[in-house]
């Protein structure tokens, strides 16, 4: 704790910009902090995501981007000797209280990783995980939710014909959307990305920014990005991280032009990172 | 430098590096070790293949003439070079050959196998007649056919076809099969009836005591069921008897080079032919019905003939009986280690434990599941259900049971070594994609995991298998037998016996190469059980790749 407090005496606190949306936030960060073991990664983060739109975080290597993203669904639980402070409020509900139930949890919040992970089954089987998880047997919402998160992801012209090939034989790209509409598959309130077009051609990301685009205002998005021009294009707010702390916060549009932080600006025009 | 123009010689390198710098030698060092090692297994494989192949081949039969006027007749075996040792009075003689005869005709002569040195023959010849005769008891006879008695008839060898005698043979062997079936099966039946009936009145006594009026009343109606079981038994027993008399009376004479006569029923004889006037197609003929025999008949002769049929299936009910149960136990055991124990000091503790266990000798193993699968659980299984049978044994001593638990005891560490290291070849990022769709641990683990780690599963259990169907040493103590009565599985209730004793392929082997009266008579059967032995394992292993490649493609292909 006074570690903690020590170091806050050498940071600048988060610059706050105007947010863009007026719908109000869905997920709120407070003082939040998070160790790996005993060294801190995350710095009493204050963040707020709103409800329908595209959250970028941005920042060099090694910030934090995919801790901060992985705390949202719990994902860090896997890992031995994390520790976590502080807290964060979905939808009115503090996520790290014993009471809650972590799997109902992360059923609400969608997750795509940086490198497309299909598991070794069908494409429809493939989207349908997550309503085999729950033990849906008909057959029909089946075949429904499959068509209907498939046409989401803007793959389903692609695959219609071979939805009981193996997913392994797509490619990278059409992977990356599988696992976008296994994701929406059921219905969740926030999408969080990792990077989802870091192993992919520029026309795969192109039709990924389209999609991220189209699902905007059904979904919440959180999008881990090291490309400017993309975080510019797809999201409504963007954060910047660096060294575990939130640098500046808000508007992207605001953040690209004109930032406010050192750092901000340094890192949005390519100076450094 | 520059100025007075003398720049110094650049360094050279020798183009030859130090042989200590060099990998070469050690290369050829190891190469040549494995190739030493790789030549050693496959001739070894080669022998036995060999050796196998042949065994049953029939061969040439030679009458022989002594120097001194002596006349055996004898399958050729083998021949070799020798020095014979210098004998007084003559100059020493160079190398000579000499030959291995089966002589047949133990019960005649009491010589089966005999060396002869070419010095000593005077003449050799052999005749289309003569005939080799396998029969149930004495191992071969060698001889010519004296005459047929068919109890009513007497027929002289010369009207006498070989097609007509292979038929006689024939329908003997039916009648020997009838009379064998009556005895065993139905004999059998009604004795296990009464057995039980004796059983079922002394549980009676147990349970109530024998002054009891359930006793009394027990004891009355097993009586009338004794009677009349009795009665079934007394006519069985006279039909066979019969049968036998009659069977008794069929025979037939031959009579050996020599001149001695021998006489034996019809029904003794497996197979007759004459080995110097078979054609290709006759030889192949007959090595075909040996094969045939080797694979689904019983064994004869103190398992030096006839068949391994029980040895067979004996392997194979405890090997699969093995996998059904060390499966379970392994996969779960590392799942748990793998998957749900927080890896501390004690869990690694376990696993070095575990792999250790891979090492303890086999015949520990043996002791073990004696000591504590046999005469303990199967002793307090005996007093629990079958007081009735004590002292002699139900559960209590070896059975098919113990032995695959003791043999699943011992492969459970090639079981969960290779299944954890499956588990631990799933890529984390399998299981946080199924974890983040809100599957549960346990779910990610069915529907993700385990189908990723099947191939690697499946391998560590055939690898398993191949491993326990080869054992010997533990099986000799927990079950494993020279000679059955009866399968592990029948088709009396309840079908599978698992306190029987049995026998298998590994310990058949041990038995007839080096229990066996005469090593010389068993040494094909030898190695016709080695040989089938290592197909089995070889199969096994096979199977283990081709599964494992299968599955492989289903759940690991794919690209990025
Ligand atoms: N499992 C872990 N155990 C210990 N330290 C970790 C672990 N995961 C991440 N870290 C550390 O936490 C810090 C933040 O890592 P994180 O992966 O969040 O960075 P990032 O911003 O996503 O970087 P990148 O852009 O390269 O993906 C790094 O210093 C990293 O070394
Ligand atoms: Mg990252």
């Amino acid at each position: 704790m006074n570690d903690n407090a020590l170091n806050h005496l050498h940071v600048e606190p988060t610059i706050h910009h105007e947010m863009k949306g007026d719908e109000g936030s869905l997920v709120t960060m407070k003082g939040f902090s998070l160790w790996y073991g005993a060294s801190q990664a995350l710095f009493d983060v204050e963040m707020e995501l709103e409800k329908g739109l595209v959250t970028a975080l941005i920042g060099p290597s090694g910030c934090g981007k995919s801790t901060l993203l992985r705390s949202y669904n719990r994902m860090n639980d896997l890992i031995d000797g994390l520790r976590v402070e502080g807290s964060i409020i979905f939808d009115g509900q503090e996520i790290f209280h014993p009471d809650v139930d972590v799997i109902g949890l992360r059923k609400r919040m969608g997750m795509v990783f940086q490198k497309p992970n299909p598991f070794p089954m069908s494409i429809a089987e493939n989207v349908a995980y997550p309503l085999k998880v729950d033990g849906v047997r008909d057959r029909k919402l089946i075949a429904d939710t499959v068509e209907r998160a498939l046409k989401s992801s803007a793959l389903w012209d692609e695959v219609k014909d071979r939805l009981n090939q193996s997913a392994l034989g797509l490619s990278g790209g059409q992977q990356q959307r599988l696992c976008i509409a296994r994701a929406i598959a059921a219905d969740p309130d926030v999408l969080l990305m990792d990077e989802p077009c870091s192993a992919l051609d520029p026309v795969a990301t192109a039709k990924i920014e389209e999609l991220i685009d189209e699902l905007s205002g059904r979904y919440t998005i959180v999008i881990v990005t090291h490309n400017m021009q993309q975080a510019a294009r797809v999201s409504h707010n963007t954060a910047f991280m660096y060294l575990g702390r939130l640098v500046e916060y808000g508007e992207t549009s605001a953040m690209f032009t004109v930032p406010r932080a050192d750092r901000t600006k340094e890192y949005v025009t390519g100076r450094f990172g | 430098m520059e100025d007075n123009g003398k720049l110094p010689p650049p360094m050279r390198r020798s183009g030859h590096a130090p042989l200590s710098a060099r990998g070469e030698p050690y290369v050829w060092l190891l190469g040549g070790a494995l190739a030493a090692g790789v030549v050693m297994i496959v001739s070894f494989l080669a022998l036995v293949t060999y050796n196998g192949v042949k065994a049953f081949w029939p061969r040439p039969v030679y009458t022989i003439t002594m120097m001194d006027d002596s006349v055996t007749a004898g399958e050729l075996v083998r021949s070799e070079t020798f020095m014979p040792v210098a004998s007084q009075g003559k100059p020493p003689a160079g190398p000579s050959i000499r030959s291995l005869y089966r002589l047949g005709n133990y019960d005649l002569t009491n010589e089966d196998f005999r060396w002869v040195s070419d010095m000593d023959i005077k003449t050799i010849a052999a005749p289309e007649d003569i005939l080799l005769v396998e029969r149930l008891e004495w191992g071969p006879f060698i001889g010519k056919l004296v005459s047929v008695d068919n109890g009513d008839s007497r027929l002289a060898p010369d009207p006498l076809t070989h097609d007509k005698l292979a038929h006689l043979v024939t329908q003997a062997q039916q009648r020997r099969h009838k009379i064998r079936k009556l005895q065993k099966v139905q004999v059998g039946y009604v004795n296990r009836q009464l057995e039980e009936a004796r059983l079922s009145l002394r549980k009676v006594a147990l349970d109530h005591g024998k002054d009891s009026q359930e006793y009394l009343a027990a004891a009355k109606e097993t009586s009338i069921t004794t009677d009349r079981l009795e009665g079934e038994y007394a006519k069985l027993a006279e039909e066979a008897n019969r049968l036998d008399l009659l069977d008794a009376a069929q025979t037939i004479t031959f009579a050996s080079v020599s001149g001695m006569e021998k006489t034996i029923r019809q029904s003794e004889v497996v197979r007759l032919y004459k080995p110097n006037a078979l054609g290709f197609f006759g030889k192949v003929g007959v090595y075909i019905s040996r094969w045939w025999e080797f694979l689904v008949a019983e064994p004869r002769e103190a398992n030096t003939e006839g068949g391994v049929m029980p040895a067979i299936f004996g392997t194979f009910v405890m090997t699969v009986m093995m996998a059904l149960l060390v499966a379970p136990f392994g996969v779960v055991a590392a799942l748990y280690l793998r998957e749900y124990a927080r890896q501390s000091w004690l869990v690694s503790l376990v696993r070095v434990s575990v792999n250790n266990m891979a090492g303890v000798p086999s015949i520990v193993y043996g002791i073990f599941g004696l000591g504590f699968f046999a005469y303990g659980m199967g002793g307090w299984i005996d007093q629990w259900l079958y007081a009735e049978r004590l002292p002699s044994p139900t559960f209590g001593s070896g059975g098919v049971l113990w032995a695959s638990l003791t043999l699943a005891l011992l492969t459970a560490p090639v079981v969960i070594v290779a299944t954890e290291e499956a588990l631990s070849a799933v890529p984390q990022s399998a299981r946080e994609g199924s974890l983040a769709c809100g599957a549960s641990k346990w779910q990610t683990i069915r529907y993700i995991v385990l189908p990723r780690a099947l191939p690697g599963i499946m391998t560590g259990l055939i690898l398993a298998m191949a491993r326990g169907a080869g054992e010997v040493a533990p099986l000799m103590l927990v079950g494993v037998v020279k000679l059955a009565p009866e399968l592990p599985v029948d088709m009396i209730f309840p079908y599978i016996h698992l306190e029987r004793s049995f026998m298998c392929l590994g310990f058949h082997i041990y038995d007839v190469g080096f229990q066996s009266r005469n090593a010389e008579a068993g040494k094909p059967m030898v190695f016709m059980t080695t040989l089938l032995l290592m197909s089995v394992v070889a199969a096994l292993n096979a199977g283990a790749i081709i599964v494992r490649n299968r599955l492989k493609k289903r759940y690991v292909a794919g690209h990025f």
